[in-house]
């Protein structure tokens, strides 16, 4: 390298470094500032406990055990004469220990039944390890934000309705859309994009 | 005393030069201690922030409420609280030492350079020499942390700053020499007063050559070879925790602060600047100040230089240069 080329790297240095200073820093400053989080952020683990059969799937899938379920066994007594009782599972205990849980989401894939959901909540860190341990009643609460694209459709109604608004409502909207994507096909766009697909 | 500071034909502070000797003395001590302590926090949260956002941060913005003000103060808690603790291996009374030796010659250059012809503490003759011959004593801190932690990394580290001080206070004085030269005095004072506008076009290369000497010299950025983290840990201050390293801390940019001025007064012409009489010291610092983000900017903006590199550096490139500068004042002062 020539002196020249030197001396010009050295003013490059110099001249990046200075338009730098004189650019606005990117910072969010958190704690002051809330960070606007997609909605389907992965913050945490939610649990819908009405959802959950205690089919213990989740637990055995997970890689580093850190689902914890209890269940026991009641007996529903025949509706009609004549019938036969039957049983189904009570859930006890459902804790999740978010100081093992390494967030591969595999145990919200495995569900069956749509109990567990990815939340956007992230800001629960504790001052000791242990409290890390959350139960079914914590994972409860943090279902409030998980967005309704990600619910079943009966829990977004029921949520709809929750909220006052008319869940057949909800439902004309979808039929709108549908419809609306049904319009663009006939249009003869040609588009045979994996959305239309799915509503056919 | 006072007689020495009464000089003819500068307006001086007559309010000093007519107090007590020993309490003008002692009120010069204080205030030349309160900005030892203060100027190098300064410079310090300058560099917090200059290099934060050359480098795309916000840098820091927590302590003291307002852009993080205090950082500095509050750093300077947390060491204060810190165990002072002393290798088993050490040369006890060298490592207790060295901080010490690091950082008082900088006060002691502090009181002798001048802000205004009537704004100096301590006012001697040969003004240049005395800050030359001290800051080099600061030096010495390095070297007896080096030996004295008894570490390898804090040996290697010395010897990386010896090799380099003994390279590099060649051009800083054959530069300040020029200067001098051209002034025909030896008294910083005396250098300012004999000062003009194209001395700075004169005097360019003994600049730039004192500057770079000035950044090897204060062991920073692109010549902190001596400190490479990434090779000897944190060279001589390896072992250093606490209040010590605190000191080695303030010692570094009480150094930038010296260095600063020296430049300021040295090439810039000190106080020369609008309505000198009244707002002389002002114009000092804040050239001062200027040439400290500079050395900031150096900093940030480039890499370390290999140790051999740094060597070539000093002996082919400085060293000619300052001779060049030198012959170049002889000639203009001789004709």
């Amino acid at each position: 390298m020539t002196a020249f080329e030197g001396l010009r790297a050295l003013g490059k240095g110099l001249a990046t470094t200075a338009r730098t200073l004189g650019t606005r820093a990117h910072t969010r400053q958190y704690p002051h500032d809330e960070p606007e989080l997609p909605d389907r952020s992965r913050g945490v683990i939610a649990l819908l406990e009405e959802n959950c059969t205690s089919c213990m799937l989740c637990a055995r899938e997970c890689p580093d055990w850190c689902i914890y379920i209890d269940s026991h066994k009641e007996t529903i007594e025949p509706g009609p004469e004549g019938g036969r009782a039957r049983q189904h599972n009570v859930l006890d205990r459902f804790d999740i220990d978010f100081s093992l849980c390494m967030y591969c989401g595999i145990c919200i894939e495995v569900c069956p039944f749509d109990a567990l959901f990815w939340a956007p909540d992230f800001a629960y860190a504790e001052g000791d390890i242990r409290n890390l341990l959350h139960d079914k009643g914590t994972l409860q609460t943090w279902m409030e934000r998980v967005p309704d694209s990600s619910l079943p459709e009966d829990v977004r109604e029921q949520r709809a309705l929750a909220r006052g608004e008319s869940p057949r409502h909800a439902a004309a909207e979808r039929a709108e859309r549908t419809e609306a994507g049904a319009d663009e096909e006939r249009g003869g766009t040609g588009d045979q994009g994996i959305e239309g697909e799915d509503r056919r | 005393m006072a007689d020495c500071v009464r000089r003819d034909g500068v307006d001086r502070l007559t309010v000093v030069s007519e107090l007590p000797l020993l309490v003008e003395v002692v009120l010069k001590a204080v205030v030349v201690l309160a900005a030892f302590l203060t100027l190098p926090l300064l410079v310090g949260q300058t560099e917090h922030k200059v290099m934060a956002h050359m480098q795309g941060r916000l840098g820091p913005m927590e302590a003291g409420g307002f852009h993080g003000w205090a950082q500095l103060v509050a750093d300077g808690i947390k060491f204060a609280q810190k165990e002072d603790v002393a290798p088993a291996a050490a040369d006890r009374w060298v490592y207790r030492l060295a901080p010490a030796v690091a950082l008082l010659p900088y006060l002691v250059a502090l009181a002798v350079v001048p802000l205004s012809a009537s704004w100096v503490a301590a006012e001697v003759p040969a003004s240049l020499l005395l800050v030359l011959a001290v800051t080099s004593v600061g030096v010495l801190g390095t070297l007896m942390a080096g030996w004295g932690s008894g570490s390898k990394y804090a040996l290697l580290g010395g010897m990386r700053s010896a090799a380099q001080l003994v390279s590099y206070e060649l051009p800083l004085v054959l530069a300040a020499v020029s200067v001098a030269l051209a002034a025909g005095s030896l008294s910083l004072v005396g250098i300012v007063e004999q000062w003009q506008w194209w001395w700075l076009l004169w005097q360019a290369p003994g600049a730039v050559v004192f500057l770079a000497a000035t950044v090897a010299e204060l062991q920073r950025p692109p010549f902190d070879a001596p400190v490479a983290d990434a090779e000897i840990v944190f060279g001589p201050l390896t072992e250093y925790s606490g209040l010590r390293f605190a000191l080695f801390l303030l010692a570094e940019y009480a150094g930038i602060v010296v260095m600063s001025l020296l430049f300021a007064v040295l090439f810039l012409g000190g106080w020369s600047g609008p309505s000198a009489d009244t707002l002389g010291p002002l114009w000092t610092l804040l050239k001062a100040f200027a040439v400290a983000v500079v050395i900031i900017w150096f900093r940030v903006a480039w890499p370390r230089v290999r140790e051999d590199q740094l060597q070539r550096f000093a002996w082919l490139v400085l060293l000619p240069l300052a001779l060049l500068q030198v012959a170049l004042t002889g000639v203009v002062v001789v004709l």
